[in-house]
């Protein structure tokens, strides 16, 4: 074809009173938006090379750079807006799926930002958590209805359960997705801070098994990079059923992302492409699922809680609930807006539910059938700051997973265009070249610095609820209240109104 | 002493260290102005190639190459603090001292100047502006009681 | 009912007092009720009430049932009922005087009742099972009825006005008992209910509550799962059933219990030895949904004694003494100073840590 009909998306604009040449803008982005024209002894932008991730604008000495959204305007249509009308000319182009990452950006409902949290007033104090104790520690894993003793009256052996210091963990992301400098960073302050990472299906690198104690160990559809030795490295195995951004439909990390480490970690040869099968081939139903949840503990002798990760779907409670009887010790459920390295757009933008209908829906589900004790709830996709946090416990989580927020305190600019390989911040990318932009020594200290602002505004917002120990928090929906949600909406989040 | 290592394993190969070194070795120290109204050389050097980068800037070594080389007495090592330096003034830009030095660390003047151009840790500041500018830590200021003897 | 039920949570405020005869001889209710009277300022004449142990010595071995009816076709309802789970040996009155101070009351009726025979075997429930299912069954399915107390050989007297007219309304004076508990209530935004003056009941167990627990809901949503309707808004219906749970159902011992309610700072684990921090951990983990947030001192009656608790950081008052037969506790010293001036032993309970007194010979409630 002789014309691409796609515009630039974006505008660089250079001050060239402040551009004092020095090609840094150049030499970052991996993208090639930024040239020095040495005939005009100056600096040119490519515009529709830029994918807008600020890498430039964010290492430019002088502040020379903005970059806009691309100010063309098409004919005003409600129908047929502009974002439509690219995405047809760049099928027309090419005859593929949309390719996108991370997560849904569309406009609809935000539930988070329709719930209110309350506060203490006169008849209950409030704590103060700078001067009194204030306690975020969460356990997961199967409980008992009650402890139990032996002859001696000793308290008898719960079984594996996993210790959180604060209810934050980063979600599953793969090495072969991010880079291992991005998994370094996170494997290392999950270590510090008490929390866990997952390694996502891209099995365990040799440079994070000291962080093993930190680890949850994904079993996903491809099984890549999974064995005893694995199985066993973790403090926790998950099965991933699905995955929020891209429910009911399996992964495809491209051949060019898998070098020499990705290749020898997944235990696949250097340059093939690695692909996830939509379902588990072993997993056809609930009974089946059952049996790999039983394999696994076999496997690691009965040692590590197993948790099943799941998409919100439709009938979500349900699911849940046959996946709490099938054994299961945690169950995970990703809402659609979670993030992803690759999905199609299309996918990632219509399919499943919001995580916070989900959630309401599998803890009210799963308390109906007395289950909910039995097994630790962890919700994510997408989680954005310490308030939905507060809002997910009290709605019914025992904890969140994050991975969005965290690869965003680790320079991501939401550019969404991870399944390029093209990372500018070295997260997202196995370029060498990029990897190493991202120095996990101040990786480390910036999401640790995240999860403790995050804890501590927890505290501050638990504290205010005059409470002081989050299990007090988990599934108090009276806690809540919604704003300008219709009745069936406040019905399914099992809340008031604000108000009442 | 303490001196400026390189960690080309983080060096992102952006250069940022040359434009804070020319900034603040210039008059105005304001980038800006430095770097079009003033003619100022960088004292450090990344080398890239390929993936690799690193930035390279003088070692202030024992037996210092560069002040024996020196056919004025202009350069000359600091008993006290370490530092490598060299007076202006006496300089005759014989640059003798770039084809002694085995790092590669001295450099001509970009501006024609017969000065050279060489790193002096900064010595008025704290920290290095190079050290304390770079955005990926690739840079750091430390002593670690090894001396590189030339 | 007399002032309707609520629908939302209820805050209140309150003062409690208990007194205990440790030998078991039983003394009349004139003492109780000086104590909570001396706390007036504490309540606001919107609830008040007695627990009292060993009040019903010819029908010791029978339950006894409490109740509260609007009118007379809610207690036909529950006569109905009652008539066909249960054998009921006496149905009457409970006695009241007139008192100025008291207006509107309920019908208030008492029963002894055991329960029939071929029912009980046909439903396959321990015997305090069947009778707690009733109870619950009535509270939530019977409108205009409300089960006041359900236990044995105790009983408890409550309603709308403050303590000492409830107290003088129900010729408390006229009873013996070896424990009393009573409370005072400041409920901040509901009408007077009379069923919702304390202490709450279920079988031998009533608790007498001040505070306002932040983590009610969380407590309420536990013991759904395990069949209890909360279904009086109020945060002492709350403890009492997860008493109820871990004491009765799960016959778990009375420390456990207290450190699931009141769990130990986990910067008191890490101080704790091994063994104990295993215990610990382990009740945090099943019975986290049982921790009892927010500030509370509690009384929890039954028929070997009772335990009073406050909250982990202490953060309502609580006071205790000793003398050489009896054990008092009171929101306040005075009220205890007040019938009693000299004790041996009096002292302020840390929060968190449990005081339990005990009938002599009995090895824990």
């Amino acid at each position: 074809m002789s014309l691409n009909y796609n515009n630039p998306e974006f505008v660089i604009e250079r001050d060239q009173d402040k551009c004092i040449e020095c090609r840094v803008c150049a030499r970052q982005c991996a993208n090639e938006a930024h040239f020095y024209d040495e005939d005009l002894e100056r600096m040119r932008e490519e515009d529709i090379n830029c994918v807008n991730c600020h890498r430039c604008v964010t290492l430019c000495p002088t502040n020379a750079l903005v970059i806009k959204e691309y100010p063309l305007e098409y004919k005003k249509n409600s129908n047929w807006t502009g974002g439509m009308i690219s995405n047809i000319q760049k099928q027309a182009n090419t005859g593929g799926i949309l390719l996108t990452g991370m997560g849904n950006p569309t406009d609809k409902k935000i539930y988070w930002d329709h719930i209110l949290l309350n506060a203490s007033q006169v008849t209950n104090p409030s704590i103060d958590p700078l001067r009194e104790p204030m306690e975020l520690k969460t356990i997961l894993g199967r409980k008992p209805d009650k402890v139990e003793f032996d002859e001696e009256g000793k308290v008898k052996d719960l079984p594996p359960q996993l210790e959180l210091e604060t209810p934050i963990m980063f979600g599953a992301m793969s090495f072969g997705s991010i880079s291992i400098n991005a998994c370094k960073s996170l494997a290392q302050a999950a270590n510090e801070m008490g929390m866990m990472y997952n390694t996502g299906e891209g099995g365990l690198h040799e440079d994070l098994y000291p962080y093993k104690d930190r680890t949850i160990v994904q079993v996903a559809s491809g099984r890549f990079g999974v064995h005893q030795e694995y199985l066993n490295a973790g403090a926790a195995i998950e099965i991933k059923i699905g995955q929020g951004a891209k429910p009911g439909i399996g992964g495809h990390l491209p051949g060019e992302k898998v070098g020499e480490e990705v290749s020898k970690t997944r235990m696949i040869p250097k340059g093939t492409d690695a692909i996830s099968p939509a379902p588990h081939h072993d997993i056809y139903s609930i009974e089946d699922l059952r049996q790999l949840i039983y394999a696994l503990k076999e496997a690691t002798n009965y040692e590590k809680p197993v948790s099943v990760k799941i998409a919100a779907v439709h009938n979500v409670a349900a699911i849940a609930s046959g996946i709490a009887s099938a054994g299961a010790d945690i169950i995970a459920i990703d809402g659609y807006r979670g993030g992803t390295g690759a999905a199609p757009t299309m996918i990632r933008d219509n399919v499943g539910i919001p995580i916070e209908l989900a959630l309401a829906a599998v803890d009210s589900r799963l308390r109906e059938q007395s289950l909910r004790n039995k097994v630790s709830l962890v919700v994510s996709g997408s989680i954005r700051n310490s308030a939905d946090i507060v809002k997910a416990v009290a709605l019914g989580a025992d904890a969140v997973y994050v991975a969005s927020a965290a690869l965003i305190a680790l320079g991501c600019h939401m550019c969404q265009k991870c399944y390029t390989g093209k990372c500018n911040w070295g997260i997202a990318t196995q370029n060498p070249e990029l990897v190493k932009r991202l120095n996990p020594e101040i990786g480390v200290e910036r999401v640790k610095n995240l999860i403790e602002g995050w804890s501590h505004e927890i505290k501050e917002i638990l504290g205010g609820m005059g409470i002081n120990a989050l299990e007090s928090l988990r599934g108090n929906r009276l806690m809540l209240r919604g704003i300008d949600l219709t009745e069936k909406e406040l019905e399914i989040l099992g809340i008031k109104h604000a108000g009442e | 002493m303490k001196k400026v290592y390189a960690r080309e394993e983080y060096c992102l190969g952006c250069k940022l260290c040359e434009v804070y070194c020319v900034t603040n070795h210039s008059q105005s120290k304001d980038i800006i102005k430095a770097y079009k109204l003033e003619e100022v050389t960088s004292r450090i050097i990344v080398e890239t190639k390929g993936a690799v980068s690193f930035a390279l800037q003088c070692r202030h070594c024992e037996g210092s190459p560069c002040v024996k080389a020196c056919i004025t007495g202009a350069m000359q090592k600091d008993e006290e603090t370490g530092i490598v330096d060299y007076d202006e003034d006496k300089c005759v830009g014989c640059w003798t001292c770039i084809m002694a030095c085995p790092f590669g660390a001295v450099k001509r003047d970009e501006f024609g100047n017969k000065v050279i151009s060489k790193c002096d840790l900064c010595a008025e500041e704290g920290e290095p502006a190079c050290v304390e500018n770079c955005p990926n830590a690739a840079l750091i200021f430390e002593d670690r009681e090894v001396e590189e003897v030339c | 009912m007399r002032g309707s039920r609520p629908t939302e949570k209820i805050m209140s405020g309150c003062a409690i007092s208990g007194i205990l005869n440790r030998r078991g001889k039983c003394f009349s209710g004139k003492e109780i009720m000086d104590s909570i009277a001396l706390m007036h300022d504490r309540s606001n004449g919107l609830g008040g009430g007695f627990a009292a142990y060993g009040i019903y010595p010819d029908h010791k071995d029978e339950y006894a049932i409490h109740m509260f009816y609007d009118d007379l076709e809610a207690k036909e309802k529950v006569d109905y009922f009652l008539n066909r789970h249960f054998v009921i040996l006496v149905s009457e009155k409970i006695p009241t005087r007139e008192v100025e101070a008291i207006n509107n009351p309920p019908i208030i009726w008492r029963y002894f009742v055991r329960p029939d025979e071929r029912k009980l075997s046909e439903s396959g429930l321990e015997e305090d099972e069947y009778v707690a299912q009733s109870v619950m069954n009535i509270n939530a399915n019977y409108r205009g009825a409300f089960v006041v107390s359900s236990g044995k050989n105790m009983g408890v007297f409550k309603g709308v006005g403050y303590p000492e007219d409830i107290g003088e309304f129900y010729k408390l004076e006229e009873y013996e008992a070896y424990l009393w508990t009573a409370h005072g209530r400041f409920p901040t935004n509901t009408p007077g209910w009379w069923g919702g003056a304390h202490p709450f009941t279920l079988l031998d167990w009533s608790i007498v509550h001040n505070g306002e627990i932040s983590s009610y809901g969380a407590n309420k949503r536990y013991l759904e799962m395990f069949d209890y309707k909360c279904t009086m808004q109020t945060d002492t219906e709350a403890i009492t059933y997860l008493f109820d749970l871990m004491l009765r159902k799960h016959n778990l011992p009375l420390e456990v219990a207290v450190k699931a309610v009141a769990a130990p700072l986990w910067s008191e684990v890490e101080r704790m030895d091994d063994e104990e921090a295993k215990l610990v951990k382990s009740i945090r983990a099943v019975y986290g949904s049982a921790l009892l947030n927010g500030p509370f001192s509690i009384i929890l009656g039954h028929k070997d004694g009772f335990l009073a608790l406050n909250d982990r950081i202490k953060l309502r008052p609580l006071v205790v003494a000793e003398d050489e037969e009896r054990t008092y506790v009171a929101s306040e010293e005075a009220a205890i100073r007040e019938i009693c001036s000299k004790p041996e032993k009096l002292w302020s309970p840390r929060g968190g840590e449990p005081v339990i007194g005990l009938l002599e010979g009995r090895s824990g409630v």
